[in-house]
């Protein structure tokens, strides 16, 4: 089958990568690249496990396919910690008890991510809204939207 | 047309363990040279966070701080036989398990440590600090670091236990239904508001209160989260849920998450707890487990909410707008009970 | 915004709450893993060269498979290898063979016929998951289209359909008789004596247990000739003895790596997706995944299976429950999973958490042409408690009560006999009720709110009563001709007052090192041997029963009017749980004494 050559950021270091003909970006992250932060959830766009930062915009990215990538900024929870230092959304989910499983933890803080990059004191019902498309079958959402809640609130402490 | 309020109310209780008993999960622990604790254990964490409750278990059973302990599960190389999670079963079979794993670790501990101090170990304490000391006398103390270096390069001995925790089975008896089928509950009992649009049959849960009796919240924030996630899904499974629509008919079966429903982000209902904690005999530290049984009388409450809303009984679940608009139809309009 | 608040007043003397670690709202073990997207879940262990494998399914509800074509399949570039039914070493199987309960019934992959949609009669293994779904689609089966049934209570009649070939009347064998029987006292009787009764029905459709990650596993061979696994299941060592029967293989020949699983729920504990992935990586040496997709996991994937219910009760006026009567069908699909065991479950849950003196259930297992149900959260009793909970607001209702007080009336307490014949302890329905109504401003009479469920346990309410019985619905019966499916229709026998067996509790630790100090256990406890325990003797020592025997005073404990002599031990009393507060429990013992509803004081 051809191959494609594709070329992008993942996380700030450049990856340059032959892609299979409608592969989905989520199987290239995962397998080729070994970027394992992005979960298949449902292979059908509906779950959000999967979901990562394109060029700013949160994408799901077992959607996407890997050709359309080429020259892309794509982010996924793996770079989301500085070093050793956490995001301060890291750090919210965390002391918030907002993950039990885990599994949609990855596609929740990058949904998360977008929306304080955006709008760094959202409000609750705009918390909702971001990660609207992203399920969680643990913990009845509450315990997330509280700990991006907290995020912002440390963010705007830190900026003010 | 007009939305109508109703608050319905359902008590629960809940069986603590694998029906019939008969189901053992063995707890191995040890520690690493400078004493601090490795529990090895075959029992799965799928989110219910046995890693978390077992680890402090341990600590406490110990003696040590929950940071020197740390929990491995789930390699059948290593981890010696557990049932599995579900039942109900993990906290108290597990936790036992590893109780009585901890507490022959702690017995070699304080009998080392009693020779280091020349003392007798039973005039010895933990301080749940990383130190061992001689009852009222705080002073007189050993390190539990310097305990396990002593234990194995000096007196060449293990600083480990072994658990195993079991309910014999029981039989059930085929014309009376005899039987035991578990050691202990929980309990539950909660209160649903919600309104109810005669127009469409759509149902909207504004708030729940509740008591849930859970022997001992070992954590408080685990507990929280079981208790705030299961009722979510006791939302979900009284309003949205079904593989077959139509049951027993089998068509129209969801295949994905745009036709099998559930409640979103959007739609979190508050819900406000009262734990209660009355400890059982033989739970780890009195504590039951509260992960299955929290969404069992959301189902209820809902249904009986909804009949003093607009007065129609729904007995089949789940409560579909459809299902309560025929409700509707059939008595000819909206018919609040009052209490 | 939701809120927790800890009732620490309610049950305080009988806990110790000045432990170090239990009670600390302790950060999860794991969550830093789950933050940085590090946590390994099955799925996250890559595997050079790794094959994908799917199933061929069955589109119809009942067939006769007479032919399977896979040559068209076997061509296609990638495929690696067609799985057919006789690849499976040992292809009939029961998961609860474990503990010795049930026949095998199901294959792993059918190779006769399928008897549900979406049953797996071959599978494919190749190189690309894509592929593997094109090897699965171009091959034929050539299917003999058969009569089914999907009704529970259709199912039943001498007519319907035989779904499953190791339970042909459709229903699983519980002793002699296709279905559970529970008795205790006599229902007919108590309907008599009842002033109203109160009859429904009702239904729950099947569920998704729909966790985050779908069940799956992969296998490949490891060093030393064995298999190593991982895998999501809720179960690693059911799983492994599963696989090790179904594979013929000894289970020291695999190696399961798991424990962090991306939610459950109960939709973890079939083994299938293990017992796949061993297959493939046995049959072909390599890296297997067998993973099911969201649809799959949805259709294919057993749900919370469903379950219908009729209840009848009968009450007096003064909104006491004198009768309560079930006839409840699990639809355990074409295979028993884990349904049997759900049964006895919820046969051991009824009557609720309620004390009446007549109950009656008769619950059957039945099968039908649909996905096999098996555990989800609640298993067994989420159902029935629906069903119970809806049918207690129509009780009620029809006695004019407050549906919170008309629990509070019937609610079980400490000490009373329970209808599967145990004794009720450690119960806590009525503060439940009152604390859930005080939150929510229901208001409730200061009688009931006075309650206590360390009261109100009686000698009559700890009896085990005479009990009717009935030799209805002996296996294969039913087949024979219609008979009726209610409970106790002709009572041909009884049990004399008071007979029971001894209740089973915990075995003693192996040694006396393996026990806790009693000191440090943090509640009130009755589990106090100091001496070493023997070695493990053939009948399991009733270790509370042994250590409190001599605590308890000789002054007899209200005991149920006609306990035989051959009985267990005394039942659990109010008298007996203070008495056995002279056990050890001296740290931070805080003892305000009865609940603080009867002094009136109260929280807040």
């Amino acid at each position: 089958m051809a191959k494609t050559p594709v070329t992008f950021t993942l996380n700030g270091a450049s990856k340059s990568v032959f892609v299979e003909q409608g592969g989905n970006l989520l199987d290239e992250l995962r397998r080729n690249v070994g970027d394992l932060s992005p979960k298949y959830g449902c292979g059908q766009g509906t779950c959000g496990a999967c979901t990562v930062i394109v060029d700013g915009q949160p994408q799901l990215s077992c959607l996407t396919l890997s050709e359309t990538i080429d020259g892309c900024d794509v982010q996924t929870t793996s770079g989301l910690a500085n070093g050793p230092d956490l995001h301060p959304l890291q750090q919210a989910f965390m002391e918030g008890f907002a993950a039990q499983c885990g599994y949609c933890t990855a596609g929740m803080l990058m949904a998360a991510k977008v929306l304080l990059d955006r709008n760094p004191s959202p409000s609750r019902e705009e918390v909702a809204e971001a990660i609207s498309g992203n399920l969680c079958r643990c913990t009845g959402y509450e315990p997330i939207i509280d700990a991006i809640l907290s995020a912002a609130s440390g963010n705007l402490r830190r900026s003010s | 047309m007009a939305w109508h309020k109703g608050r319905g109310f359902a008590c629960i209780n809940y069986p603590i363990g694998m029906n019939l008993g008969g189901d053992p999960s063995q707890a191995l622990v040890h520690s690493t040279p400078d004493g601090k604790f490795m529990v090895s254990l075959s029992s799965i964490d799928l989110g219910q966070g046995m890693k978390s409750v077992t680890r402090q278990i341990a600590a406490e059973a110990l003696g040590v701080p929950v940071a020197d302990v740390y929990v491995d599960t789930a390699d059948s190389d290593t981890g010696p036989h557990c049932m599995g999670s579900f039942a109900s079963r993990g906290t108290h079979r597990v936790g036992n398990a590893v109780i009585r794993a901890a507490a022959e670790a702690r017995k070699q501990m304080m009998d080392v440590a009693a020779e280091e101090l020349e003392v007798n170990a039973n005039d010895l304490d933990t301080d749940g600090q990383g130190s061992i000391h001689v009852k009222g006398a705080p002073s007189r103390k050993i390190s539990v670091a310097e305990t396990a270096i002593a234990a194995q390069f000096k007196h060449g001995k293990t600083l480990s236990g072994r658990g195993i925790f079991l309910i014999p089975p029981s039989d059930v008896d085929d014309e009376t239904g005899e039987m035991t089928p578990v050691t202990t509950y929980t309990h539950a009992a909660l209160i649903v508001e919600l309104s109810v649009d005669d127009e469409t049959g759509e149902v909207e849960v504004h708030e729940i209160n509740s008591a849930y009796e859970v022997g001992r919240a070992l954590n408080p924030k685990l507990v929280e989260q079981q208790l705030v996630g299961g009722a979510w899904m006791g939302v979900s499974h009284a309003l949205y849920e079904t593989t077959e629509p139509y049951y027993p008919d089998r068509r129209h079966g969801p295949v994905d998450f745009n036709t099998y429903l559930m409640p979103g982000a959007a739609e979190v209902v508050p819900h406000n707890i009262a734990v209660l904690e009355r400890p059982a005999e033989d739970a780890p530290f009195g504590g039951k487990g509260p992960g299955e049984m929290c969404a069992n009388p959301v189902l209820p409450a809902i249904a009986n909410g909804i009949y003093q809303a607009v007065g129609v009984r729904i007995d089949t679940l789940p409560i579909t707008p459809e299902k309560v608009l025929r409700g509707l139809q059939a008595q000819g309009g909206a018919q609040p009970k009052r209490r | 915004m939701s809120s927790v608040e800890f009732r620490k007043d309610l049950f305080a003397d009988e806990r110790d709450d000045t432990l170090k670690e239990i009670g600390k709202p302790t950060i999860r073990q794991d969550i830093l893993g789950h933050v940085t997207g590090r946590t390994p879940f099955y799925d996250d262990h890559a595997f050079e060269g790794l094959l994908h494998m799917r199933c061929v399914r069955s589109p119809h509800h009942h067939a006769n498979i007479r032919r399977v074509d896979a040559s068209a399949a076997e061509r296609m570039e990638g495929v690696v290898r067609v799985v057919m039914p006789s690849d499976v070493p040992v292809n009939l199987n029961t998961l609860l063979h474990l503990i010795g309960f049930g026949k095998d019934d199901e294959p792993l992959l059918a190779d006769k016929k399928a008897t549900y949609i979406g049953e797996p009669v071959c599978a494919v293994i190749a190189t690309s998951e894509r592929i593997a779904r094109e090897a699965c689609d171009a091959l034929k089966v050539d299917w003999e289209v058969l009569p089914h049934v999907l009704d529970v209570e259709e199912a039943l009649k001498p007519d319907a359909p035989s779904v499953n070939p190791a339970y042909p009347n459709n229903t699983f064998d519980y002793g002699r008789f296709d279905h559970q029987k529970l008795r205790f006292g006599d229902v007919q009787e108590g309907f008599v004596q009842s002033d109203v009764i109160v009859e429904h029905m009702y239904q729950m459709s099947p569920i998704e247990q729909a966790p985050m990650e779908t069940c799956g596993a992969i296998a490949a061979p490891e060093t030393n000739d064995r298999i190593v696994c991982y895998t999501a299941t809720q179960a690693m060592f059911f799983s492994l003895g599963n696989t090790a029967k179904v594979m013929n293989m000894p289970s020291s020949r695999l190696h399961f790596v798991g424990g962090t699983v991306g939610g459950g729920f109960g939709g973890k504990v079939d083994s299938i997706v293990d017992m796949m992935a061993v297959l493939g990586a046995k049959l072909t040496g390599r890296a297997v995944k067998f993973q099911w997709d969201r649809a799959e996991e949805m259709q294919v994937g057993a749900p919370r299976g469903a379950e219908r219910w009729y209840i009848k009760d009968g009450l007096s006026k003064d909104g006491r429950i004198l009768a309560r009567q079930f006839t409840g069908f699990f639809d355990g699909g074409a295979y028993t999973r884990l349904s049997s065991y759900a049964v006895q479950k919820c046969v051991g849950h009824l009557p609720g958490p309620y004390t009446i003196p007549n109950v009656a259930a008769n619950v059957y297992l039945v099968y039908t042409n649909r996905t096999p149900a098996t555990a989800m959260r609640g298993f067994g009793v989420t159902g029935v408690d629906f069903a119970l909970e809806c049918h207690m607001d129509k009780d009620a209702e029809a006695v004019g009560m407050d549906p919170i007080e008309f629990r509070i009336l019937n609610a079980y307490r400490d000490g009373d006999m329970k209808a599967h014949r145990r004794e009720a302890k450690n119960t806590a329905l009525v503060e439940c009720c009152q604390v859930a109504a005080q939150k929510a401003g229901w208001s409730l009479s200061p009688a009931m709110m006075g309650e206590s469920s360390k009261l109100g346990s009686t000698p009559e309410r700890a009896a085990i009563p005479e009990t009717a019985i009935d030799q209805e619905g002996l296996i294969g019966a039913r087949r024979q001709g219609e008979i009726p499916t209610a409970p106790a229709v002709r009572s041909t026998g009884t049990r004399p007052a008071g007979q029971r067996t001894d209740a089973r509790v915990a075995v003693a630790p192996q040694v006396a090192d393996m026990q806790i100090d009693p000191d440090r256990v943090g509640h009130q406890t009755k589990v106090a041997p100091t001496a070493p325990m023997s070695a493990p003797s053939t009948t399991p020592a009733p270790m509370a029963a042994v250590a409190s025997a001599p605590s308890i005073p000789a002054t007899p404990s209200p005991q149920p009017a006609f306990a035989p002599a051959t009985s267990s031990p005394p039942p659990v009393t109010p008298a007996a749980t203070e008495s056995a507060r002279e056990t050890p429990f001296q740290r931070g013992v805080n003892r305000p004494g009865l609940s603080p509803f009867l002094s009136g004081r109260r929280r807040r």
